[in-house]
């Protein structure tokens, strides 16, 4: 019997703007105006203060644990602008705030989060989102059961859900992808690859060259794309997504990025990272690379520039004071929203904030010494 | 779905009413969405789901991949986004992988997120042993759902409560795991109202009321219950409750028998330690300690793993074991 080839695939990689911010001209096509990235390098200023300013308020005891963002801009901002804000649904995990402050959400919401405050997951209501997933992939689910809804319901909405290059060896990522392919449900899946899961590098994680060539197994388009590049991840998630609204079913992004600080404020990445990595990635900053692009094109000063850090620096300052001065929370919070309505065991807790019986009752103390 | 002569004759069986209970609420409901491993076409491994997806088509009732973690947390993603999804994990050894979607998001999210977030979904689980099936096939995982908050945990065991229960399962705005004594799906026939009607989570049943000890029990095990009272001297006045619901437990029903009778036996077919017999035990002491005869008393599976069929009718609590604990408790 002769043997053939059943299957053949290959994966394709998008960069339009390189790292020396020169511009691809025709990928660029029908992408970003200038303006729109104006206005989106402002943003990503903004998105990079807050960052810097959150790891600050770890280190002096303001905050709890921090995962820093930085570096990762792009990848956040191309694919959030590419959904429809109130339209669209992010299923985030913690790495992308930007995509979700540019779908809504109020900056001192992912303070509040990491400040230890369930209010910082209370999403506002219009605010198409969930909340941070701390658990690894398996928000994955969540946005194809999402988009199934949609679907069902004939909406033309969709869902994009955003993960790690870790977070692919998990199970929830491949039950995730499976079904969403198979009933061709409206979701994106948005691999951030920043090359290291905490301290495990790509190549101890996965046997695989690519996140994207995972796809294939379940019939599912995929791209990877420059990450740091915000045309390049704009035009895959804008095609992603359109793809999916026009009934094409889901799609998988990997986009190519870099950490640059440490996984967490609780981790010291110099105990696993070669710092010339961490260089030569530094030279791949998304902001930098946006910088470069807009000089080359006379569209930013640095007189802009230094209005810009000032102004972001003022509005960090007011998003740091509304996380700050909240009145700390009750704790009958923490009894309130178990159920909608509390079990009578539940009520009697809250309301004598004892667990023991005689503590719930201090009555049958006397019961007792009665007798 | 009309009910056939056999049903109008003899009553419904525990599938018969949870069939119905679904389809007539599903008729009503058009958020409702049944999803897992061959409810479709096939109608479930039990038959549960038996013509539904030919009522309400392949979108309503779906067949799925082969996945317990998947079908949790689609069906969480399907609540979050405003259905009200109805999963089935074919039998409780199979919650294990759906175990994490069901703790660590569907029973959190409601607090997580201060409310703004809610999972509206009940969970529908075969449950418990004594139908001769493979291993992991036929344990008894209530209390461990139970211990778990933001989780409402059901067992009815008669096709009346569960078709009451189920309904109210289905409307409760929290996630609700809806455990079903696969022992009793067709033991016997009731005859059940057709039209819908509710049965509010969190109430235990009076069997059989009685003035010498309180007799507890929940799930299949409550029929080993009635065969043990039917063996007792005539003149024992054994007060039997079927807790129906495990969480939120209904205490007040249990405490004013104990209260009555001063004497109680728990009948569990889940392992002893940490069980919910251990929850009942403490809280009847913690409410009726004065009242107490005897002390409480827990018949139970063993503290070993569910073994294969051949020895599992000496593994589960029977008749002779239930009524030779109560005679030792009457005879404290």
């Amino acid at each position: 019997m002769p043997s053939r080839t059943v299957y053949t695939a290959n994966i394709d990689f998008i960069q339009i703007l390189d790292e020396h911010g020169v511009l691809d001209e025709k990928l660029a096509k029908d992408t970003l105006s200038d303006q729109e990235v104006l206005d989106l390098y402002q943003f990503m200023i903004r998105c990079r203060a807050l960052d810097e300013v959150a790891f600050k308020l770890q280190r002096s005891g303001r905050m709890g644990t921090y995962p820093q963002n930085k570096g990762q801009e792009a990848a956040a901002i191309g694919s959030g602008y590419a959904a429809k804000k109130g339209v669209d649904y992010l299923v985030p995990c913690y790495r992308e705030n930007a995509a979700l402050f540019m779908h809504g959400l109020p900056m001192h919401y992912i303070l509040l989060h990491w400040m230890g405050d369930e209010r910082g997951n209370q999403i506002p209501a219009g605010v198409n989102m969930t909340p941070l997933s701390i658990p690894i992939g398996t928000q994955m689910l969540h946005a194809t059961g999402i988009a199934w809804a949609f679907k069902l319901r004939k909406e033309p909405r969709v869902a994009i859900t955003y993960f790690g290059d870790g977070a692919t060896s998990e199970g929830d990522f491949h039950e995730a992808m499976n079904f969403a392919s198979t009933l061709q449900v409206p979701v994106v899946f948005f691999c951030q690859n920043n090359q290291w899961a905490i301290s495990v590098p790509r190549e101890s994680q996965m046997n695989s060259e690519t996140v994207a060539q995972k796809a294939i197994a379940y019939g599912m388009p995929s791209v990877q794309v420059d990450g740091n590049d915000l045309f390049a991840v704009y035009k895959a998630t804008k095609e992603a997504v359109e793809r999916a609204r026009g009934g094409g079913g889901p799609s998988l992004i990997e986009a190519m990025t870099y950490r640059l600080a440490d996984h967490t404020t609780a981790d010291d990445a110099r105990r696993y990272r070669d710092p010339k990595e961490v260089e030569a990635w530094q030279g791949k900053d998304p902001v930098i690379r946006l910088r470069k692009f807009l000089d080359a094109k006379k569209l930013w000063s640095d007189a802009q520039q230094t209005k810009l850090e000032e102004e972001a620096k003022e509005m960090v300052v007011e998003v740091v004071k509304r996380a700050e001065h909240i009145e700390k929370p009750t704790l009958a919070d923490i009894f309130d929203y178990t159920f909608a309505e509390l079990p009578a065991e539940l009520l009697k807790q809250k309301q004598t904030m004892r667990t023991s019986s005689l503590g719930q009752n201090p009555e049958q103390v006397g019961l007792g010494a009665a007798r | 779905m009309p009910r056939t002569d056999m049903m109008k004759e003899k009553g419904l069986t525990l599938v018969d009413a949870i069939n119905e209970t679904l389809a007539q609420e599903m008729e009503q409901d058009d958020r409702i969405v049944l999803l897992g491993e061959d409810v479709g076409l096939n109608g479930g491994v039990f038959r549960v789901t038996d013509g539904l997806q030919k009522i309400f088509g392949e979108h309503r009732v779906v067949d799925t991949p082969l996945a317990e973690s998947g079908i949790m947390g689609t069906a969480i993603g399907l609540a979050m986004a405003g259905m009200r999804p109805i999963p089935e994990i074919q039998f409780e050894g199979f919650l294990g992988p759906a175990y994490d979607q069901l703790v660590k998001h569907a029973a959190r999210y409601r607090t997580r997120s201060r409310g703004a977030i809610t999972i509206p979904l009940t969970v529908r689980v075969p449950v418990g042993g004594g139908i001769h099936a493979p291993e992991l096939h036929s344990d008894s995982p209530e209390a461990i759902y139970a211990h778990t908050p933001g989780l409402k945990v059901v067992m009815p065991c008669t096709p009346y409560d569960a078709k009451g229960l189920l309904l109210s399962a289905i409307r409760d705005p929290d996630p609700v795991i809806f455990f079903e004594p696969k022992r009793v799906y067709r033991s016997f026939r009731e005859q059940i109202p057709e039209e819908q009607y509710t049965i509010p989570i969190g109430q235990a049943k009076v069997v059989t009321e009685g003035t010498d000890l309180t007799l507890v029990s929940w799930g299949a095990s409550v029929f080993q219950c009635l065969e043990a009272l039917d063996s007792l001297p005539e003149d024992v006045s054994v007060e039997l409750i079927d807790l129906r619901t495990i969480y939120p437990l209904d205490v007040d029903t249990i405490a004013q028998s104990v209260e009555k009778t001063g004497r109680c036996v728990i009948v569990q077919e889940a392992p002893k330690t940490a069980g919910m017999a251990s929850e009942i035990a403490t809280l009847i002491q913690e409410h009726c300690f004065l009242h107490l005869q005897a002390p409480v008393q827990r018949v139970c599976g063993f503290d070993t793993v569910m073994p294969y069929y051949k020895l599992e009718l000496e593994y589960l609590p029977d008749a002779k074991r239930i009524a030779e604990s109560i005679g030792q408790c009457l005879a404290y």
